[in-house]
């Protein structure tokens, strides 16, 4: 509590008291982000009495990322304090302020490790983690239930008790069951899921955090080889489309045993009009089989930056300290279910008593995997272009995860153009 | 009997047409009167329509605003390009003159580029200009891609024109202004009243501009604004509120094209009984 | 010439053409002022190393990127789609644009309300009804699947967009859904200003409505039917939003546009991006003037044979 106090005291007094400034904020659109945004950043603006406006920009996350570039290319303050996803660090980089003495050694120990090392370009951290998002696996508890079958603990398992509870609920009559379904449309979306198959099978993520290229390894090529195995079995070919809605239609309709989705999807789960109401639970994401494998969340969410053309850097600076707080962060969780990025208010009774399900979240953060966004820098989008076409290859059948690994593999040299990304 | 065959046959493919045309935009209205999982289901008549869809638009949005914004920008690149459409299309369908070809071509050039890439100058230019995050910005930048269309288009009807009109008008001693606007713009009237709606289509349809220019909410236009509406969490889409607001922004310009349509055929009458 | 005919007209002539590049003046000015300064920048960049995420100015290269650009399979692929794409729905575009056209041209009851129904798809953003047509056809609630399965048509749910022997149908049928009402109203244009004396003439020479058709109405209105070809094939051509909405990023089935937008955009890469766009002007200019020469489109020669 003094903490918060303390954050408190530092953005009343640092203040000139003479010169109110007038921020603009770039966030979510509507619904409860938004709002929960908004709410924030006026009690920000009361407290210094400076003013914040607020800019909507599309939630689709490909036209926020070119709308920011053609604005930073610009140079343009128009926009102080941006919400970027956690791969642009490394992509927008050069634009935005070192926040790095702004996070003291506790508070940064308060956080779950991979956001803050995803968050960090050259030693230089360019933005503060505001909430987090990590894959998990939904299943049917009911269907478990009643075929007497345990939450799989590992791809294989999945895929045998999938097979198993679709052929018995397709014999008895409901001919439009799948076992599972995921992200495998050819975007970022299909890079999240593959790099979990990838990485829970212990076979890296696709660029080490040094630099190397690391993708051409039997284990990933196991894991690839194994999803390319379920499409037309346990999973429809149509997911080679399905983006988070499309596998979420499938699943809420009550037509699948199992999905990979973010937490988002839980509430809609849940909500009273939802086919599979109450029947739904969450687990870990399966792990691969042989050494190293665990279990394995692709990192998502979102962090606050500072653009360094803002006109007000140091109240810009302010309103990301004060938003990423964690009073604030506590505030979102209970309010819009929104995943903290501090740690041990996965512990706090009234953000529990707000979301039961955050208890298993928590695991699942800490057990996170940044995709390799920080390291590749201005690359990144280029590299996971490779590798989601890659995978759609290899998925798709248009060759085998040796072959496509091995073209993946030396493609991504080209692409880094020497030692160094 | 081969006739009525014929017809029958002919009936039966428009009305596949018609189907084919319709039923989506009757599914966007089914859609609309959905929430929550009904959105999955194949319900072709939602038995409780959820009218808060509807509602929602305007509630949490400046939805109204953003649809004036729509129609002004719209309609002022309509009145420009016509403008400018109808004049150059004067010179280059009725005067012989050396580079007549090279300048249709140019202008069709314009044309070949893709939108992504005209952005970033686009973008340098209205900053420079002054015209960032205002409504002009888009007229202005519209005009990449509708003038090169009203001008071609407005031209090849131009050239269509019965000689003996113009030349009578000039042995009486008509400028060249006063023939454009006594004798071509009456007859115009069809091509004009099709160039400007379709240019206005374009215009009220157009995204990445309208994302890239503006800034604020006051000044978004109504595509953008669908795209901002967004569920409880980035990844949600809230596809019936999205309906909502597509079949609000549709059906006026319906209305627009059918009393518009109605203009084209008395104008064409009025044209018959002055000619 | 009419000149020498009337020698009274020659000073006519002189000022109406002094007339007609003063009404040429603002469109061209207009034209410049908007086109001039992007297009010129994107060919200028294009021989460049320019970044999105590097401040530094950037370097000339030359031709290295158009070099980079006709080795990547990828953009030749990315060619082939498009073309292939432009091809089938222009062309069925033409043809269905031509019937409704000549539909709504006739007296005939219902008329008013077909020429309504007809606007729709057009009206309807194309950010929207792409998201809309994606999911009618989702393969396992889609309704498209689940008319086609009500008809008996089809045994079991197909994967329209994600099977790609499937998807480049799936996205010409939606893209001939949402243009198709650009042609049929171009055409009509073209339609109501023909005199109906020529139709008198004809029923006099005793032509069918077939004959009419082939031997009068198309020639009469082949320089309006060109034009609306031509254009809807430069958009057809640059398709961008059917293509990335439908299937995604998918190198298999991306359409130049997406390309130059994934490089541009998504890849910072400025210059590379740049080369790609202008290398997809070449393609489309060599389309035009392919166009141009079939369709006989006189773009120099003076109106009415003068």
């Amino acid at each position: 509590m003094h903490r918060i106090l303390a954050l408190l005291c530092t953005v009343l007094f640092a203040q000139p008291a003479s010169a109110a400034v007038t921020l603009t904020l770039s966030c979510g659109s509507v619904g409860i982000e938004a709002q929960l945004c908004r709410e924030g950043a006026e009690a920000w603006a009361r407290e210094t009495g400076n003013h914040v406006a607020m800019v909507s920009t599309p939630s689709g996350s490909t036209e926020r990322l070119a709308l920011y570039q053609q604005l930073l290319a610009a140079r343009s303050g128009d926009i102080d304090v941006l919400q970027i996803d956690v791969i642009w660090p490394g992509i927008l980089a050069a634009h935005l302020l070192d926040l790095t003495d702004r996070l003291d050694a506790t508070s940064r120990a308060a956080q779950f490790p991979a956001n803050i090392e995803n968050n960090t370009v050259d030693g230089r951290l360019v933005a503060m983690p505001w909430f987090t998002n990590a894959g998990l696996l939904y299943y049917r508890r009911d269907l478990l239930e009643a075929h007497g079958l345990p939450v799989p603990e590992t791809w294989e398992a999945l895929s045998a008790t999938a097979k198993r509870i679709m052929n018995a609920e397709r014999a008895a009559g409901q001919d439009r069951m799948w076992g599972f379904v995921f992200q495998g449309r050819a975007y970022e979306g299909l890079t999240v899921n593959a790099l979990e198959w990838v990485a829970s099978h212990g076979g890296g993520t696709i660029v080490a955090p040094d630099g190397q290229i690391t993708i051409d390894n039997p284990r990933a090529a196991t894991a690839l080889t194994q999803a390319a195995g379920w499409i037309g079995g346990i999973v429809p070919q149509g997911v080679l489309n399905y983006a988070e809605e499309e596998a979420r239609a499938v699943f809420q309709s009550g037509n699948a045993v199992f999905m990979r989705n973010w937490p988002y999807a839980w509430p809609l789960m849940n909500a009273a009009d939802s086919a599979v109401h109450g029947r739904v639970g969450v687990a870990l994401l399966p792990r691969g089989t042989g050494e190293d494998a665990r279990h394995v969340g692709t990192l998502g969410g979102e962090q606050l930056a500072v653009s360094r053309y803002s006109r007000h850097p140091a109240e810009a600076v302010e309103l990301v300290l004060y938003l990423t707080s964690r009073a604030e962060q506590k505030r979102r969780a209970i309010l819009g279910a929104l995943n903290p990025t501090i740690r041990d208010l996965y512990d706090d009774p009234q953000v529990l008593a707000a979301n039961p399900f955050f208890r298993t979240l928590r695991e699942t953060f800490e057990n996170a995997v940044a995709r390799p966004s920080s390291v590749t820098r201005g690359r990144y989008n280029q590299v996971s272009a490779q590798f989601w076409n890659a995978v759609h290859a290899v998925l798709s059948e248009r060759g085998t995860a040796a072959e496509v690994l091995d073209r993946l593999d030396r493609s991504l040299i080209r692409l880094r153009r020497g030692d160094t990304w | 009997m081969r006739r009525l065959a014929g017809r029958v046959l002919f009936a039966l493919l428009l009305a596949v047409i018609a189907l084919y045309t319709v039923f989506p935009f009757y599914w966007a209205i089914v859609s609309s009167l959905k929430s929550g999982s009904a959105l999955f289901t194949m319900e072709m008549f939602p038995a409780q329509p959820a009218w808060d869809n509807y509602a929602a638009v305007f509630r949490e949005r400046p939805f109204g605003r953003n649809i004036a914004n729509s129609v002004l920008v719209a309609g002022s690149v309509v009145a420009v390009s016509l403008f400018l459409g109808v004049t150059a299309a004067f010179a280059l369908g009725r005067v012989a003159f050396r580079g007549r070809g090279m300048l249709l071509a140019a202008i069709l050039a314009v044309s070949m580029f893709p939108q992504v890439a005209v952005l970033s100058g686009l973008f340098e230019l209205i900053r420079w200009l002054g015209l960032y995050n205002n409504l002009l910005s888009l007229v202005f930048s519209y005009l990449i891609f509708t003038l090169p269309f009203t001008v071609w288009v407005l031209t090849t009807f131009m050239r269509e024109m019965p000689r003996e009109l113009e030349e009578a008008a000039m042995m009486d001693g008509a400028t060249p202004w006063i023939v454009l606007r006594r004798v071509f713009l009456p007859l115009m009237g069809p091509a004009m009243a099709t160039t400007g709606l379709l240019a206005f289509i374009a215009a009220w349809n157009e995204f990445l501009f309208a994302l890239t220019f503006t800034l604020t909410d006051e000044m978004r236009t109504v595509p953008v604004a669908i795209a901002l509406i967004s569920g409880a969490s980035s990844f949600e889409l809230p596809w019936g509120r999205i309906m909502a607001a597509s079949v609000i922004v549709t059906v006026p310009l319906i209305l627009l094209v059918m009393v518009f349509q109605r203009r084209i055929v008395a104008g064409l009458m009025a044209g018959a009984v002055k000619g | 010439m009419v000149a020498p005919a009337a020698p009274g007209l020659s000073g006519l002539e002189r000022e109406r053409r002094r007339a007609a590049w003063l009404f040429l003046l603002p469109m061209v000015v207009a034209v410049v002022l908007v086109a001039g300064w992007p297009l010129g920048r994107t060919i200028m960049f294009s021989m460049t190393d320019a970044r999105l995420d590097d401040t530094a100015a950037p370097a000339f290269v030359g031709l290295a990127n158009y070099n980079l650009l006709i080795r990547d399979p990828d953009w030749w692929n990315a060619v082939r789609n498009t073309v292939v794409f432009a091809l089938v729905s222009v062309t069925i575009e033409t043809l269905l644009g031509l019937i409704i056209a000549l539909a709504l041209n006739e007296r005939m009851r219902g008329r008013g309300l077909l020429r309504a129904a007809m606007l729709i798809p057009w009206a309807i953003p194309t950010v929207v009804s792409a998201q809309m047509w994606g999911w009618m056809l989702h393969d396992q609630v889609g309704v498209v699947n689940e008319a086609l399965l009500a008809l008996g048509l089809i045994a079991r749910p197909l994967a329209f967009t994600a099977d790609p022997d499937l998807a480049l149908w799936a996205v010409v049928a939606v893209d001939v859904w949402k243009t198709t009402p650009f042609m049929a109203l171009l055409i009509l244009a073209a339609l109501q200003l023909l005199p109906d004396e020529i139709y008198e003439a004809a029923e006099i020479d005793g032509l069918g409505p077939v004959g009419r058709f082939f031997r009068l109405t198309l020639p009469l209105i082949r320089p309006a039917l060109m034009v609306a070809v031509i254009f809807r094939a430069l958009d057809a051509l640059r398709v961008f939003d059917l293509m990335y909405v439908l299937t995604g990023n998918s190198a298999a089935t991306a359409s130049m546009s997406v390309y130059a937008r994934q490089h541009l955009v998504d890849f910072q890469d400025v210059g590379f991006g740049s080369a790609a766009a202008t290398g997809l002007f070449l393609v489309i200019a060599v389309a035009t003037v392919l166009l141009l020469t079939l369709g006989r489109v006189r773009l120099g020669a003076t109106e009415n044979g003068r």
